[in-house]
């Protein structure tokens, strides 16, 4: 075990660059500008579609139309993937689908605009990569289930389901706070 | 009573696709603005020293809100038509929880993973890759967590329906919470930007 102060870069405050980000990148934006440019870009769902965004279920899309290509028959008696296999539709032709397809246009061509686009991996001083690697995929399974049970994950649940007071959403909202907070502690070494 | 345009017929499922991808360009756009595409800006939440998470979250959720709740007063928009989640208590609280998880242990959720994904971030695509073991995982297991899936169950309802609230009282305390979060994050951050100029000295 190393001592703290050769193992710790200095983090960074609110406002200032991820180490990542590289030297000649933009600032981020205000966060309360950023906020309210995504509630404006949320409020324009509600009023134009009548459903809000999301990001997990364009996930779950894409689960259906992999299993389907590997063993379609096997696929179809997945009851929860069912919604996917309704008709002859491909499960792709889902609007949660291309929804997340936009978003990695819209964060590509903000990342571009600020020169934020560089092939990295973002980790703290004291992890390998490799370890870096394994976490974030276990993490992604973890989110997967998380959503899973709650119906949706920071997107659809939190986000949307905050903004119209939805109850559920609330409760999902506290407890996802509350689950990353309790974990914090005891992955500080991937981070910092 | 004229929206939601897409409940009203004004354009069909084909065209309501080349929505989704405008309205998901709009979406990714504000994520990696806010420098969401970075799972270190995104766990800061979670070690105090950087507050944006909350400070977007909530500001665009009571944008949303605000929008919402005036736009239904004016008549312009039809909240009923307005898909609400239906609640089911105990597997979202369960799920909120191994989501949380989820997001300090991979340092992103699923549509910030996407954003750091198309900025570069290769922990941004093993998480991705992560999220589809995981929806595949449960997709195969689902007939033995079916029954707590479906678990007390409330239906369709809002805080202010629940509770028996008037729906402005709501709103309106909605956003004293946030304000005053907004006021205590920035106490927060101040605090830890200190501690943290008093270390970064040392060598």
């Amino acid at each position: 075990m190393t001592t703290r102060s050769d193992t710790l870069e200095r983090w960074p405050s609110a406002g200032e660059e991820s180490a990542a980000a590289g030297a000649d990148a933009a600032a981020y934006m205000n966060p309360y500008l950023a906020g309210i440019g995504l509630g404006l870009v949320l409020l324009a769902a509600f009023v134009i579609m009548g459903r809000g965004l999301g990001a997990s279920g364009g996930f779950n899309a894409i689960v259906a139309f992999l299993m389907n290509v590997v063993a379609p028959e096997h696929a179809k008696t997945r009851e929860w993937l069912a919604g996917y296999f309704v008709g002859d539709a491909s499960p792709l032709k889902e609007w949660l689908f291309f929804e997340i397809v936009g978003v990695f246009a819209g964060a590509l061509i903000s990342g571009l605009l600020a020169r934020r686009v560089h092939v990295t991996v973002e980790k703290g001083p004291r992890v390998s990569v490799g370890v870096r690697l394994a976490m974030a995929f276990g993490g992604g399974m973890l989110m997967a289930v998380g959503a899973a049970l709650a119906r949706g994950c920071t997107s659809g649940q939190a986000l949307t389901g905050g903004a119209l007071l939805n109850l559920g959403s609330w409760g999902a909202m506290l407890m996802i706070f509350a689950g990353a907070y309790a974990l914090a502690y005891f992955v500080r070494w991937e981070w910092r | 009573m004229t929206t939601p345009f897409f409940k009203y017929g004004m354009f069909g499922d084909e065209t309501s696709l080349v929505i989704a991808f405008v309205i998901g360009i709009g979406f990714g756009f504000f994520l990696e603005r806010a420098g969401f595409g970075s799972a270190r800006k995104l766990v800061s939440q979670f070690y105090l020293n950087d507050l944006a998470v909350f400070k977007v979250m909530f500001t665009a959720i009571v944008t949303a809100m605000l929008g919402v709740t005036y736009l239904s007063w004016l008549g312009v928009l039809d909240l009923s038509l307005v898909y609400l989640s239906p609640t089911y208590v105990l597997p979202q609280l369960v799920g909120g929880l191994v989501l949380g998880f989820g997001f300090v242990v991979g340092g992103y959720c699923p549509g910030t993973s996407v954003a750091a994904f198309a900025t570069g971030k290769l922990d941004g695509l093993v998480y991705l890759l992560g999220i589809l073991a995981g929806t595949f995982v449960f997709a195969e297991a689902y007939p033995l967590v079916a029954r707590f899936h479906g678990a007390t169950s409330l239906g369709d309802t809002t805080i202010p329906q629940y509770f028996n609230l008037p729906y402005g009282l709501v709103v309106f305390a909605v956003v004293v919470i946030a304000v005053s979060g907004f006021w205590a994050a920035g106490l927060v951050e101040r605090a830890f930007a200190e501690k943290a100029a008093k270390e970064g000295n040392q060598p």
